[in-house]
């Protein structure tokens, strides 16, 4: 049309990333480079156990025999694994309490919105929309800075800290389960994980307890030419219920950076376990530099009759995003969910999903994925279905769909389905669409501006999976998105 | 002064011509009718006013209470009082009615430096209109045209403009799909949000919406052109006598 600003849904210019700051502290970092003595000085680092110095050793000589994964739908350079540096850590002893640590990290957290101060956290109780508090462990780089709230949640029964302080005060917790979920040599990225995971949280929910508030660990990564190596492990006991939720982001660079995690998460008779993730880590400028390469490996047990286990991830972030949170159906009446929202802009890369392995009786699962691609960017849906022999009358029911934004972005799905049962029910459902000019018209002449239209559009699409989050990050993920499809139009 | 004054305007799609040089003119508390064989250019005319993109205005002018909006955004103009409903309304799965309809007013009074209409006054306004319609207000939470039937879906756009009380609505084809009984639910929609201040254009292929509403003017369009003018009566004689001879004219 003459003379318009021709808001097609072509053009693509950059984003906005708030949270692209670097925190200038000192800091202790090892120098780039793996062997042995790495694996040996992390381990030494943290004060740790003969037995998990060992296994940390086992992990790194089982990782050397193996080799990187090349099967996702994502492109990237050789990583040179010699030119990390495996640990970084704030310099100074390790705060003791809250109040010894540095401002300028507490600053870091405030300018994220992240609340690390009990007092502050407990104001929100006040105000008008009586949000409950949330408890929240703080890791920049390889180490927790801080968890709150430690004293309220001590006084349920529940565990809630940094996983180097569990391995001290509740060894033979660390000892049971760790690697019970995701063995050290489970993949290549689970591996390297397991020789040099730095630090991360412990959730430990005793017998038929709630966790009086929602837990939340806030990832950072700020170092340069680091690597970002967490372990959590989340134990829900016998009855037992916790909502966890993890936030990650990071510094804008012009270098690619690792982070391979791993979580694992035991629910036993009963327990249920939610696990919500807004995965934000710094995605790369428009042109694909640098962005974080985020290579995790997650997985829950659902190892006791009817417990529940619940993934629901909104991925926004990264250069390449690689992740299959699953579920293991071994309890009889389990039930394993995952939600997912993948947001790929730009020249970002995703391939996530799910696995969902049926064992017991009567398991149930249900796998919700949302992909949306925009700008030049690829987004794969990739998921396994297992229903095992013993798997008698187990259920999924699996939906799929994409929504692609502009011309030049692409979506694949991978569903893969492998039933040994004859009375198993596998139902899988997916549709691609596209954000229509004849939307974004109809929106137009309602008065609603392009940028508003598309990020309208593109949470509608999301709802299914919005609405699994708790509901302040239901809000916080709306809006990011929002800010992730900054410039999708015009 | 005219509300809408389209003069001697052609526009043309993927360097094919549509229009041929149309003139218009439309005042407070008329309602027009226009009316055309298939492929004459009457919803190309409809989309052009409302300023979709992908129509190539080759020369005229088209005004708004006497202020040129030829190069305005759709949204600019939508802000201004001009509203067009949808042949084909469109899904939008996922987002409610209510938050596209909120979205809608708070963006007009936005832009026209209005308060924002409270949540409350809101929801009543949506349901009052949703009843005038013969809507159930359970209908405000589903999406947007998100499974409606083929009559839901012009009930909708017409639940639309009832909410945004455009100066010029312009209607395209809203009587097709619609069964007797929704027709006339839909006209009576029409005439009671009609007024001294606001005007309505029907562009329809048939005359029996023409039954319900009665225009003060029927302009027959053929081959991208008006070819006549006239009051309701000229509708009567294309409905014996089909457009055919027109187009010999």
């Amino acid at each position: 049309m003459a003379g318009t600003d021709n808001n097609s849904l072509d053009g693509f210019v950059g984003r906005d990333y708030a949270a692209g700051f670097v925190t200038d502290i000192e800091a202790d970092t090892l120098p780039p480079g793996l062997d042995e003595d790495v694996v040996r000085f992390i381990s030494a680092r943290k004060d740790e156990p003969e037995w998990l110095t060992q296994w940390r050793l086992d992990a790194y000589h089982g990782w050397l025999e193996m080799v990187q994964p090349d099967w996702g739908q994502v492109q990237f350079p050789a990583i040179d694994y010699q030119s990390i540096s495996y640990y970084s850590a704030p310099s100074g002893d390790q705060p003791k309490t809250l109040d010894d640590v540095d401002p300028e990290l507490l600053a870091t957290y405030e300018k994220l919105g992240i609340p690390l101060h009990e007092q502050a956290a407990l104001a929100g109780v006040a105000d008008t929309q009586q949000r409950p508090p949330v408890a929240v462990d703080a890791v920049f780089d390889s180490v927790s800075i801080g968890t709150t709230f430690k004293e309220t949640l001590r006084e349920a029964g529940v565990i809630f800290c940094s996983f180097a302080e569990a391995v001290h005060d509740h060894p033979d917790l660390v000892r049971k389960y760790l690697g019970s979920v995701v063995p050290r040599g489970d993949n290549f990225f689970a591996a390297l994980n397991s020789a040099v995971f730095s630090d991360g949280s412990f959730v430990y929910v005793p017998e038929n307890t709630r966790c009086p508030m929602e837990l939340s660990t806030y990832f950072r990564i700020n170092e340069r030419n680091t690597g970002q190596f967490e372990r959590t492990l989340i134990i829900a006991e016998r009855g037992a219920y916790v909502s966890y939720l993890e936030g990650c982001t990071a510094p804008m660079r012009d270098e690619n950076q690792l982070h391979a995690a791993v979580v694992e998460l035991v629910a036993l008779d009963d327990a249920e376990i939610k696990y919500s993730t807004v995965q934000n880590w710094y995605p790369g400028d428009e042109e694909g530099r640098g962005g974080i390469y985020n290579f995790v490996t997650k997985r829950g047990a659902c190892r006791g009759d009817r417990s529940k286990i619940s993934w629901t991830q909104v991925e926004t972030g990264s250069a390449i995003t690689w992740k299959y949170p699953s579920v293991v159906l071994r309890g009889d009446d389990s039930v394993g969910e995952f939600y997912s929202v993948a947001l790929t802009n730009n020249h970002q890369q995703a391939d996530t999903g799910t696995k969902m392995v049926h064992l017991g009786k009567n398991t149930r699962s249900t796998i919700i994925s949302k992909g949306i691609s925009a700008g030049l960017s690829s987004n794969a849906y990739r998921g396994l279905v297992r229903m095992n022999p013993g798997a008698e009358k187990a259920r999924n029911y699996t939906q799929c769909d994409s929504l692609l934004i502009g011309e030049k972005c692409a979506a694949h799905t991978f569903p893969y389905i492998e039933s040994r049962r004859p009375d198993g029910i596998v139902e899988h459902e997916a549709t691609t669409s596209r954000v229509s000019d004849d939307q974004l018209f109809l929106c137009r002449q309602r008065g609603i501006d392009p940028e508003k239209a598309v990020a309208m559009i593109v949470n509608g699409f999301c709802k299914d999976v919005f609405r699994e989050l708790p509901m302040e990050f239901a809000v916080e993920a709306g809006k990011l998105l929002e800010v992730s499809l900054e410039g999708a139009v015009g | 002064m005219n509300l809408l004054e389209i003069s001697d305007l052609a526009a043309s799609v993927a360097n094919q011509p549509i229009l041929r040089g149309i003139d218009l003119n439309i005042g407070a508390g008329e309602v027009h009718a226009i009316m055309g064989p298939n492929g004459s250019g009457k919803s190309t005319l409809a989309n052009v006013i409302a300023g979709r993109e992908d129509y190539q205005i080759d020369r005229g002018r088209i005004a708004l209470e006497g202020q040129e909006i030829t190069t305005l955004s759709p949204e600019e103009r939508a802000h201004r009082g001009l509203f067009l409903a949808f042949q084909y309304p469109i899904e939008i799965p996922g987002v409610s009615n209510m938050e596209f309809l909120k979205a809608a007013v708070d963006s007009h009074a936005q832009a026209n430096g209005n308060p924002e209409i409270t949540a409350v006054d809101f929801m009543q306004m949506a349901r009052n209109a949703a009843e005038q319609l013969g809507l159930n207000p359970e209908f405000l939470k589903r999406g947007v045209n998100e499974g409606f039937s083929g009559g839901e879906k012009k009930r909708n756009e017409i639940l639309q403009m009832l909410m945004l009380k455009p100066k010029v609505s312009i209607l395209d084809e809203t009587d097709s799909g619609l069964d007797i009984d929704a027709l006339r639910v839909v006209a009576n929609g029409i005439s009671t949000f009609a007024n001294t201040t606001n005007a309505v254009v029907l562009v329809t292929h048939y005359q029996r919406l023409l039954d319900h509403i009665e225009p003060d003017f029927v302009h027959v369009i053929a081959n991208g052109s008006i070819v006549r003018s006239g009051d309701r009566s000229l509708a009567l004689e294309l409905e014996e006598k089909g457009y055919s001879w027109l187009e010999k004219d």
